[in-house]
């Protein structure tokens, strides 16, 4: 394959990832997709996932992502992410704590709390988990 | 005239109070600079978010969202008044409450109903003493540190609020952040959400043509659906980013006007010290010679 694609994780407080790869998987929300240099324009929201590069020396790279919207262009990929996290920066602890806190939430069962966003906080953290653990 | 003790224990005081002031400058100083890094890099993701979005809304029409459609029939109007938790910012908090007064009287006028969301206690304690309605406060958040979920978690009520047909408008009220030395209060509706601009896009389209011909997944509207709630949550952030750092700044013109102040009260005040502690030599010594004279005498 001829080139490498331009890659950019941004989130509202920072920019992730601007790195060169040679090709990005992200999760779509009709499934997942592989971008490559020259692709054709494309725009889709994005599932909580992770996103999958490889850089141009061949490294494979992690981004746990929650909630966003990917824009392909033929030599850019850029992610709007609400929150991304590469792989090395998650914090096992934390997380498991958010875990935690999140199952206790769930559990407790009292009527002032959000359990949408109790789910949606545990679908996170269990998603990052599973994330950190693939080896390292 | 004051007596000597009292103008020494004047300069001593003022001195501390210059001390204090210079102080909180320096803090506000760095707490600036912070909040503008974060503004910095929030400016990547709100450019490149405006740019998509502008992209998508030339394609999509109306039907694409209820947040796109205004009320035939305005009833309720819900503020969101960002203000700072603390005093000591010159006219910071009351530019704002004032924008608020007014856009509020106004609309009492016209018979429709003001309800507020404050961020910051400044702007709360005001709409309690001013008896409007607060459906909710948040504190502890403007000039401090905040993430994105402040604004999602807020910007979402908001959004449900509109469509619950709660209220049949949202406004925000935010300080806009120009300079140093210039921060503005400025009003902007969030919902139902204006029709987006492409005039900036005019110029940047002819670089890049093939914006226009993205392949949207799922489909235009449904994916406009989608961003339009999460384009309220951005302006809401930005928002309160600006202000952040429209409080910084206006505190530190503040602190910084303050010790000038206390400088000049320290000249002057030494200035009578001096003339006082002048004049008592002066007495001392009319009372020697005279008493040197009176024992010649």
């Amino acid at each position: 394959m001829a080139g490498n694609i331009r890659l950019e994780v941004v989130t509202p407080e920072a920019s992730v990832v601007s790195e060169d790869a040679q090709i990005v998987v992200a999760p779509g929300i009709l499934g997942e997709f592989g971008v490559l240099i020259g692709h054709t324009p494309f725009l889709t929201t994005l599932k909580l996932g992770a996103i999958r590069y490889k850089t141009a020396d061949g490294v494979e790279k992690q981004v746990f992502i929650s909630s966003g919207f990917a824009e392909a262009l033929p030599d850019k990929v850029t992610v709007l992410a609400e929150s991304a996290e590469r792989r090395r920066d998650i914090d096992v602890e934390r997380v498991k704590q958010a875990i935690k806190r999140a199952q206790e939430r769930l559990a407790s069962k009292k009527p002032d709390i959000n359990y949408e966003r109790a789910r949606a906080a545990l679908a996170r953290a269990l998603h990052r988990l599973k994330l950190a653990e693939t080896r390292r | 005239m004051a007596t000597l003790k009292e103008v020494e224990t004047k300069i001593g005081a003022v001195k501390k109070t210059k001390q204090i002031t210079k102080a909180m400058n320096m803090v506000a100083t760095s707490k600036l600079r912070g909040a503008q890094q974060k503004m910095d890099a929030f400016r990547p993701y709100a450019l490149k978010f405006a740019e998509v979005l502008g992209s998508l809304a030339e394609k999509a029409g109306e039907e694409a969202s209820p947040l796109l459609i205004p009320r035939e029939e305005v009833k309720k109007i819900h503020v969101i008044l960002c203000t700072s938790d603390r005093g000591l910012c010159a006219g910071f908090n009351t530019h704002l409450t004032s924008m608020a007064q007014k856009f509020a009287k106004e609309k009492s006028e016209q018979n429709i109903e003001v309800v507020f969301t404050a961020f910051g206690k400044k702007g709360r304690n005001w709409c309690r003493k001013n008896g409007f309605p607060i459906l909710g406060e948040h504190l502890g958040i403007v000039g401090a540190k905040f993430g994105f979920n402040i604004a999602s978690v807020s910007g979402q009520k908001a959004v449900d609020g509109f469509l619950d047909e709660e209220y049949d408008e949202v406004y925000i009220i935010y300080s806009e952040f120009i300079s140093m030395a210039r921060q503005t209060p400025e009003m902007q509706q969030l919902l139902p959400i204006l029709p987006i601009e492409s005039g900036e896009k005019k110029a940047e389209d002819e670089e890049t043509p093939y914006l226009a011909e993205h392949i949207c997944e799922p489909s235009t509207n449904e994916l406009l659906g989608d961003m339009l709630p999460r384009h309220v949550y951005v302006q809401l952030y930005g928002a309160l980013l600006e202000t952040s750092t429209s409080e910084h700044a206006a505190r530190m013109t503040a602190m910084d006007n303050a010790t000038k102040a206390c400088d000049d009260m320290v000249e002057s005040l030494s200035l009578a010290y001096n003339k006082a502690r002048q004049a008592g030599i002066t007495a001392a010594l009319m009372d020697i010679v005279g008493g040197a004279e009176a024992l010649k005498g």
